[in-house]
């Protein structure tokens, strides 16, 4: 058996998926079940344009299978809407082109649930796993930290 | 952005299984490989450099996921991630060597034993093991047997075509001691690296293992004896650590070897200064 019927489950709605074994979870989302915020750049693990969210981790789904990520809880670009991270970057103005900024933001979401006291270290670490060809990283690095204390403030 | 041959999938539960379904595999005439982070298989094969039709996925095995410390030792599932390896703040050698690995994200995927017994010739999460008391634990259809790390890591871990590295030991009294590790990058703070280095001071002697210097990771007895050498100077321990390579410095894209050669000598010069008055 090379393929199968998998059930997905993506920013809340349940997705039934015939994949190929060796489908990556990115080609599923975009072209099987048509979620296409999740951006295909590098398609090798470098650029982090196609970051999701994976069981409250950021992962790079160019380099995942689909049919690693059944019973799992999926998390795209789609799934943050009106969130805080989403609101900085408007705020802040941080994207040009805005190719990366679905990673971006999906990587920042991912620092602010897990490391909400991130140091300044810490942040580079982070958006250190994304590429901006617009090369608009200052923007990007605001919208983090002001994201950072706005979640800060709304989880007193 | 489809990879172009279909592969079978299997998700076994435990060794055993994982071990006898790899053996039943190759005797049909199947080419499986074990899985786990995934991150060089999928690279390798979208770009059609691998020959594989069927994946094993080690991830749902007990034992591949473990991480405990006992009395004795710190024993770590190879299946577990980076970034939950750090987590554990077990071993900080190893924790401060793999932070430097690709970077946060692929931290997440990438696993301590795909490091290990990965293709791309770095492999930095050797390093530690290569200059500690450490411990193999590789599983066949014969059974699960410890080795040495060092007796079974000749520039890559020496598995046979059917073994499967369950887990990494370590001694506990071995993470105590002084250490020392860097990653020098010819620029900026990813990338691929140019050499890397992680270094250990035990009974007042330094161990140092490369990884990048030549096309594989190594620890090398001979090299450690001219670093130790309190009567050569910085040059001469240069020469020496140089005179005794097996192989020839990489010389690629990221860096000649003659760079190499210059970013050698301030790391060694950096690593013998950062032990200066640690007492072990």
């Amino acid at each position: 058996m090379t393929s199968r019927i998998v059930t997905l489950s993506i920013n809340n709605d349940q997705y039934h998926v015939h994949v190929r074994n060796i489908d990556t979870l990115l080609f599923t989302i975009r072209e099987k079940i048509g979620l296409t915020g999740t951006k295909p750049g590098c398609l090798n693990g470098d650029c982090g344009a196609c970051t999701v969210n994976i069981n409250g981790e950021a992962i790079k789904s160019c380099l995942m299978l689909t049919v690693e990520a059944e019973n799992k809880c999926i998390t795209t670009i789609e799934g943050l809407q009106d969130t805080t991270i989403q609101k900085a970057f408007i705020e802040k103005f941080a994207f040009q082109c805005g190719y990366c900024t679905p990673g971006f933001i999906m990587n920042g979401n991912d620092l602010i649930h897990n490391e909400p006291n991130a140091s300044d270290s810490m942040i580079k670490s982070y958006l250190e796993s994304n590429i901006c060809r617009c090369t608009g990283y200052q923007e990007i690095e605001e919208a983090v930290k002001e994201a950072l204390t706005n979640n800060n403030y709304d989880n007193r | 952005m489809m990879i172009a041959y279909d592969v079978d999938y299997y998700n076994p539960t435990t060794i055993e299984e994982a071990t006898q379904l790899f053996h039943r595999l190759v005797e049909e005439g199947k080419k499986p490989v074990y899985y786990a982070g995934g991150t060089e298989i999928i690279t390798l094969a979208r770009s059609e450099r691998l020959d594989l039709d069927a994946i094993i996925n080690i991830k749902s095995i007990h034992e591949c996921l473990l991480a405990y410390s006992d009395e004795n030792e710190i024993t770590l599932g190879a299946a577990l991630s980076l970034t939950q390896v750090i987590k554990t703040n077990f071993f900080p050698l190893l924790n401060q060597t793999i932070a430097q690995i690709a970077d946060q994200t692929s931290r997440n995927q990438i696993t301590l034993g795909g490091n290990i017994c990965g293709d791309i010739f770095y492999r930095e999460a050797a390093l530690p093991f290569l200059i500690t008391e450490s411990k193999a634990v590789i599983a066949n259809r014969t059974g699960i047997k410890e080795y040495p790390f060092k007796s079974i890591f000749n520039q890559k871990l020496q598995l046979s075509n059917e073994d499967l590295l369950v887990q990494l030991k370590v001694k506990k009294n071995e993470v105590n001691f002084p250490f020392y590790t860097v990653k020098k990058r010819k620029q900026w703070d990813v990338g691929y690296p140019l050499i890397t280095v992680a270094a250990v001071k035990k009974k007042e002697q330094l161990k140092v293992a490369f990884s990048g210097l030549c096309n594989f990771p190594f620890h090398d007895v001979n090299i450690d004896k001219r670093i130790n050498d309190p009567s050569l100077t910085a040059k001469e321990r240069l020469d020496g650590v140089l005179n005794a390579l097996s192989s020839p410095v990489l010389s690629d894209v990221h860096g000649s070897m003659d760079y190499r050669h210059f970013v050698l000598k301030n790391l060694l010069q950096e690593v013998v200064d950062a032990f200066k008055g640690a007492k072990t």
